[in-house]
């Protein structure tokens, strides 16, 4: 749904409900520490699915709506490759391994109370996570730190310093920033 | 204690309404989550909250599955089912009819200048993210090498990363982290 007309135009092939569910169940199997990773690597990486330009686009798009990013992205991605149905694959794919996995767990908790090594097998997981996610980053920032690339490098630098160094609060970052960062990419674009 | 009806419907009504507060995604309303669990209903333990929140960490997929496991635990496996469709389906609805109505004006240029002022900004949040991940996750030096190695290997090689998180469980189980 976001792409630039002329791109739009290439022979690119869009997959059917079964080709989401299946790519998306694939993302959800191994989706450790977040999904975001993952799903770019099958959807941009893997699959061609989308451009890193065009990911990058849907995915800007669903973090301004509420909820999780990442089921946002899979309604937008699925809707936009085979309408309602497509978007109800991906979510489904999405949500039904880690939602059964999550409940045998939970169940296992329940029997066995508190377990520490859960606590230690999650510091090492967490570690890893945040290498992949640092790995996505620097993938995902790749197409806006392109050369000519105007305002763009100067507002992402700026959110990443108010958000992750500053700690300001979210929405206020966003409230600020988006009428700016707009304002910007027009006068760029004039 | 409340009969299960009832825990079901508190539980549909509350995740619904938090699904359409989540901007920013599900981490956004965990401290909400909490204060309604553990504060107000008194549907888990401050310890319990905080195990589940770890158990859905370790879990593959998105994270709003701490939402799943809160319904496990006060109504069973029909809880985790409400609860997950109530946390997913609202904000999933308007995500569908907004992305109908923003594809309708591909075309415009409107369109496409507020696409360029959105995508830097959530280039910045997700690099803010990602930060702080690696902050709350960089425990230890072999937790920082860990993610270091992570991030240089899923970056410049074509290794699956799962290998990765097999490495990294295997440091965390022996306490190495």
């Amino acid at each position: 749904m976001t792409s630039i007309p002329s791109e739009q135009s290439s022979v690119r092939r869009l997959p059917g409900p079964l080709e989401i569910l299946r790519g998306f169940l694939s993302v959800s199997v191994m989706g450790f520490g977040g999904v975001l990773p993952w799903a770019r690597r099958m959807v941009v990486e893997q699959r061609r699915w989308l451009t890193a330009e065009e990911f990058n686009e849907i995915f800007a798009f669903c973090q301004f709506l509420p909820g999780p990013n990442m089921l946002n992205f899979a309604v937008v991605f699925g809707a936009r490759c085979s309408g309602a149905r497509g978007a109800l694959a991906a979510v489904v794919g999405l949500l039904g391994p880690p939602v059964t996995i999550v409940i045998a767990l939970g169940a296992l908790y329940g029997f066995f109370g508190d377990i520490p090594a859960v606590r230690r097998i999650l510091a090492g997981e967490a570690a890893a996570a945040a290498g992949l996610i640092i790995a996505a980053t620097a993938k995902i920032a790749e197409p806006v730190f392109r050369l000519r690339a105007g305002p763009a490098p100067f507002v992402a630098l700026a959110v990443f310093a108010a958000v992750g160094l500053a700690r300001w609060p979210l929405l206020w970052v966003l409230v600020a920033a988006t009428p700016l960062s707009i304002a910007l990419a027009w006068w760029w674009r004039r | 204690m409340k009969g299960n009806a009832d825990g079901l419907s508190d539980i549909a009504l509350h995740f619904a309404l938090l699904s359409l507060l989540a901007v920013g995604g599900a981490n956004a309303v965990v401290p909400e989550m909490h204060r309604q669990a553990v504060q107000i209903a008194g549907w888990t333990t401050d310890r319990q909250f905080a195990d589940m929140f770890a158990i859905a960490q370790l879990a593959p997929g998105p994270n709003v599955m701490i939402v799943t496991l809160i319904g496990y635990h006060v109504a069973g496996l029909a809880g985790a089912l409400v609860a997950t469709v109530a946390m997913c389906g609202p904000s999933c609805m308007l995500t569908y009819f907004a992305a109908q109505t923003w594809r309708r004006f591909e075309e415009a240029r409107w369109r496409r200048v507020v696409q360029a002022g959105l995508v830097p900004i959530s280039v910045g949040l997700i690099a803010a993210s990602a930060l702080l991940l690696a902050r709350a996750a960089g425990q230890s030096w072999v937790a920082v090498a860990v993610t270091v190695a992570t991030a240089a290997i899923c970056y410049f090689t074509r290794i699956h990363p799962l290998w990765m998180f097999a490495l990294a469980a295997v440091l965390g189980y022996a306490n190495l982290v």
